[in-house]
């Protein structure tokens, strides 16, 4: 079965919560089985409010052996950090 | 032993024979994710049964007619007789293959969610509240076994045959759900149990459009005119009650008092 089911990566949001967070994946045969399976292996212990799944094959990762060249060119540009502003006291939540 | 008291123990028997049946399942599911599923709603039915084994025990306090000391959810459970269960006899039907199990599953989820629904507002507050709950449960089993019913029935071949094969087996213990005992009759009348005469044609709808989307002979004439098997509210049961509480009581009797 599982040789033709497609596999599916699940997100959860917790309560709290404001994005959906990986938990995992695993294999059904539609996206209404997947949100069902998700909900039956994945929110068990109150993990979570909501659901997405999407088929792994839908999911397009960098390549770990050009992270040199994505991302070390950051390290030396800390003008783009908005770090320099004076903030009044008063403003608690910035 | 009152109405009320029957009435309660037929709707634990049915949740704890039932939850009993799917927990067969555990660690022999056809996938992991079903096998999961699967426990869940037998966790859920067997949690719906101690809320009943509870208020039933409860009401047996000072009972001075028993021959047992101490009466709890668990003499309840574990020291009643077969004859002496008040559950349906569709729930004691062996699991066959998974689509045996989940056709079982969408009968009577499809019963208990209306059944629920009406019982949430029941004169007895307990009963109310301990439906209201559970109606939430039953909702989800419901969905999750009536598709499974229409993807297994309008699947392959070797999967349509193995779901009328099912259906043709477990038809006949699905006409008890809606027929009422003379407890529920009287219940009834003052307000506390479920007229199943409401949730007949509710519940015959709902099935109807599931075995027609599954396409399965389920608004065939033969199925309309079957004769259908009962006895088990009356303590009337199949030849399996016996051999599932053997397996399911056998530690409480030989160890009686045993805890973890």
């Amino acid at each position: 079965m599982s040789n033709d089911w497609p596999l599916w990566e699940v997100f959860i949001r917790s309560k709290q919560g404001l994005d959906h967070k990986h938990v995992g994946s695993l294999h059904a045969a539609d996206a209404q089985m997947a949100i069902e399976n998700a909900r039956d292996v994945y929110t068990r212990r109150q993990e979570g409010v909501s659901i997405w799944v999407v088929e792994s094959k839908y999911i397009h990762a960098s390549n770990p052996d050009e992270a040199p060249a994505f991302y070390d060119p950051m390290n030396d540009k800390v003008y783009r950090h908005p770090t320099f502003y004076d903030l009044p006291d008063e403003l608690k939540h910035m | 032993m009152t109405d009320l008291f029957k009435y309660t123990v037929h709707l634990a028997d049915n949740a704890l024979i039932l939850g009993h049946r799917n927990s067969e399942w555990t660690g022999h599911g056809p996938i992991l994710e079903q096998d999961i599923a699967i426990s869940n709603i037998a966790l859920d039915l067997i949690g719906q049964a101690r809320n009943f084994y509870q208020y039933a025990a409860q009401m047996q306090e000072g009972d001075r007619s028993l021959s047992t000391d101490v009466v709890s959810e668990d003499t309840l459970a574990y020291l009643r007789d077969a004859h002496e269960f008040r559950n349906c006899l569709l729930v004691e039907q062996p699991n066959g293959d998974w689509g045996a199990t989940i056709l079982r599953q969408f009968f009577f989820s499809a019963y208990q969610f209306y059944l629920y629904g009406q019982l949430q507002h029941s004169k007895d507050e307990m009963l109310a509240s301990i439906a209201a709950k559970a109606l939430k449960e039953v909702t989800y089993h419901l969905r999750w076994s009536a598709e499974w019913v229409i993807r297994l029935g309008d699947g392959t071949e070797e999967s349509h045959n193995r779901m009328q094969h099912a259906l043709n087996d477990l038809w006949k213990f699905t006409g008890e759900l809606t027929q009422p005992a003379a407890f529920e009759t009287q219940l009834v009348k003052e307000g506390i149990s479920v007229d199943l005469a409401i949730i007949q044609p509710l519940w015959q709808e709902k099935v109807t459009a599931v075995l027609s989307e599954a396409t399965l002979a389920g608004t065939d004439a033969k199925l309309d005119k079957a004769w259908m098997q009962t006895g088990g509210k009356e303590g009337r049961h199949t030849e399996h009650l016996g051999y599932i509480l053997a397996e399911m009581q056998f530690l409480q009797r030989a160890y009686p008092g045993s805890t973890w």
